[in-house]
């Protein structure tokens, strides 16, 4: 009876099973990941993929049965990005981004780190003169929430207090480090985010950084506390402030590949520099974790000044061997 | 491409536009086109929707269980680090929910599941970590920029200025309106895209000519030449859903159209699949000789 059959149907017939193979197969490795198979499934999933594949080029040529084409559509679409999907695991990820693709990232972005860093430092200089010449000029550059007491009208005797604020015995703490850690991941990210818009309000942000921290060293020399208010700074700072710069970097790298997108499309330019730039920010956020440990518990709990500069030191020569040490690069 | 200087650029004629359907062509490397469909705008703003409520949900109940745990103890130890778990929490949740999931092997949050779409790597290549990782930094300007914007309120100068951000604020939320596929401005730094990813079920074949045979339908060539593809299509539809009234119209329909004179006595739904086998059959065997035949106007 097997002459009666359309065509088609006997095709459908005679491969179902395979499908219905890689069906189970897909489901598996959706539901936990490539691992999740054992060898001899792992084997199997390419030749299937591609037999349902050629299946679906003939069905299309051969059969009117809209169900089965598309079920074939989304069978070997299911498939496809299982089999051309990233199969890393989660740790060797881990791994890779640490030895090589941070640093790469962050290598790739020096040009943009400098102008970043330039920009800082910059408003840092002027806010820093300004509020020496005149004090009011405080109350421009930073926000009186963040000041929490630490303006021209404090007395010197206050604020050489704040330097050296204890807590009450460790309480708190940790509460501060991670509220910290919190604030300033999320102003980073949005730092990066807003460098698709032409650079401009990356940049914007810089300023008013740099401003805040210049109008703070210039309070606080003052008074003649200068020495000591740096090492309050930088113990957090070196890495704190290299992580926004850095942050800094990554939007504009993102904002000049709109503008200026060369050979490559503005879109293509924009997507290259965009993931280029996510895993210089991905590092960043771990940057400011580090920063904000430092931040909440080093500060709090080392008092002399002179092991919070060395701190400061070995913390950038740290971050700086790291990211620019020469090495080999690492295969793709 | 173009080397003859400055002006080349702006003579680069334009390639005529297509009106877009909405499909999009990704190639395997194996050469066969699996024509992806781009998310539409109502799945893609219900999915954020049903994510947003699973986050904010989640974080409202974490925020609640962290508060009970603190009345329940009332230690000064539980309070700080209740309050630093509940900050860690929140940042991990508004940051990096998207990024869990969509990193995972379905590359989609579970809104997006429900909705049958997933995240893809706009050239057709493999989903990267980092790609993941920028689509889902840059919801801060599209999505949490405009909403503080519209939760500020100000006075006169303030006024203003909160309203001028909101409206430019809006630039990034109807970013994906303006672009051919439909992507926001996250997937365009991150070569990125949202496509249908469905799951479809494989129906059973309903040209099974075996028992249709059978019963002794007979249809000539002038009957089957009525139609062509597109409604042979339709018609599988219409069998498919099983809907008794409309089987029962275009039943009636076929029959007059080809001029049925069988037995009349026999149900709806067999007659349409004896027709739709039959259709099927010549559609195909035409097809094999090189007449593919559009619709019923098609007189190839």
């Amino acid at each position: 009876m097997a002459e009666l059959h359309l065509k088609s149907w006997r095709f459908r017939a005679e491969r179902e099973a395979d499908w219905r193979r890689l069906e189970t197969l897909l489901a598996k490795a959706e539901a936990g990941g490539a691992a999740k198979l054992k060898r001899e499934e792992l084997l199997e999933m390419p030749l299937l993929y591609r037999q349902a594949l050629s299946s679906l080029s003939v069905a299309r040529s051969i059969s009117l049965d809209q169900s089965l084409v598309a079920y074939l559509e989304s069978l070997c679409t299911r498939a496809y990005f299982i089999v051309y999907g990233a199969r890393t695991r989660l740790p060797e990820r881990i791994a890779r981004f640490f030895i090589h693709d941070w640093p790469a990232a962050v290598r790739a972005l020096w040009r943009e780190t400098l102008v970043s860093f330039v920009l800082s430092a910059a408003a840092a200089l002027v806010a820093f003169v300004l509020v020496q010449r005149d004090a009011d000029w405080f109350h421009s550059f930073v926000e009186p929430g963040l000041a929490s007491g630490r303006d021209p009208t404090a007395t010197t005797a206050s604020l050489r207090e704040t330097l050296y604020h204890q807590g009450t015995a460790g309480e708190g703490l940790s509460f501060f480090a991670t509220f910290l850690f919190t604030h300033n991941a999320q102003i980073a990210l949005f730092a990066f985010a807003l460098g698709f818009l032409l650079c401009l309000p990356t940049a914007a942000l810089l300023v008013l950084n740099g401003g805040m921290f210049g109008a703070f060293l210039a309070l606080f020399v003052s008074r003649n506390l200068g020495f000591e208010a740096g090492g309050w700074l930088m113990i957090h700072g070196a890495t704190e402030l290299y992580a926004i710069v850095l942050a800094g970097a990554a939007g504009f790298s993102i904002g000049w590949a709109v503008c200026f997108p060369g050979e490559r499309s503005r879109v293509d330019a924009a997507a290259e520099a965009g993931r280029r730039a996510a895993t210089a920010m991905a590092g960043v956020v771990v940057m400011l974790f580090v920063a904000g440990l430092l931040e909440g518990f080093g500060r709090q709990l080392i008092q002399v000044d002179l092991a919070r500069y060395a701190i400061a030191g070995t913390t950038l020569a740290a971050w700086l061997a790291y990211f620019y040490w020469p090495r080999r690069t690492a295969a793709p | 491409m173009s080397q003859q200087g400055v002006l080349g650029r702006f003579r680069r004629p334009r390639a005529p536009r297509v009106p877009y359907d909405g499909w999009r062509e990704l190639v395997t490397p194996e050469g066969v086109d699996l024509k992806l469909k781009v998310g539409a705008y109502a799945e893609r703003f219900s999915a954020l929707l049903i994510d947003f409520a699973i986050l904010f949900g989640g974080l409202a109940l974490f925020s609640l269980a962290a508060l009970g745990v603190f009345w329940a103890t009332r230690a000064t130890w539980s309070a700080e680090f209740l309050g630093v778990v509940w900050l860690l929490g929140v940042f991990v949740g508004r940051n990096f929910y998207f990024l869990i999931f969509e990193v995972g092997p379905r590359a989609a949050t579970p809104g997006k599941r429900a909705m049958g779409l997933r995240v893809a790597a706009a050239d057709g290549g493999r989903l990267t970590a980092d790609m993941v990782f920028a689509r889902n930094a840059m919801r801060e300007v599209e999505v949490f920029l405009p909403l503080t914007f519209f939760a500020a309120r100000g006075e006169g100068v303030d006024g203003a200025l909160v309203s001028l951000g909101a409206l430019w604020s809006l630039v990034f939320v109807v970013f994906p309106l303006f672009n051919r596929d439909r992507r926001r401005m996250g997937d365009l730094v991150a070569g990125t895209m949202v496509v249908k990813a469905p799951k479809k079920v494989l129906q059973p074949d309903l040209a099974d000519t075996e028992r249709t045979a059978a019963r002794g339908f007979a249809f000539t060539h002038a009957q089957l030449d009525a139609y062509g593809i597109k409604e042979l299509h339709v018609l599988e539809d219409v069998i498919r859903a099983g809907d008794r009234k409309s089987m029962a119209e275009v039943a009636a329909r076929i029959r007059a159209k080809i001029g049925w004179e069988g037995p009349s006595d026999v149900a709806d739904r067999t007659f349409l699949n004896a027709y739709y086998a039959a259709l099927r059959g010549r559609l195909e065997s035409r097809l094999l000789f090189g007449h593919r035949r559009k619709d019923k106007f098609d007189r190839s």
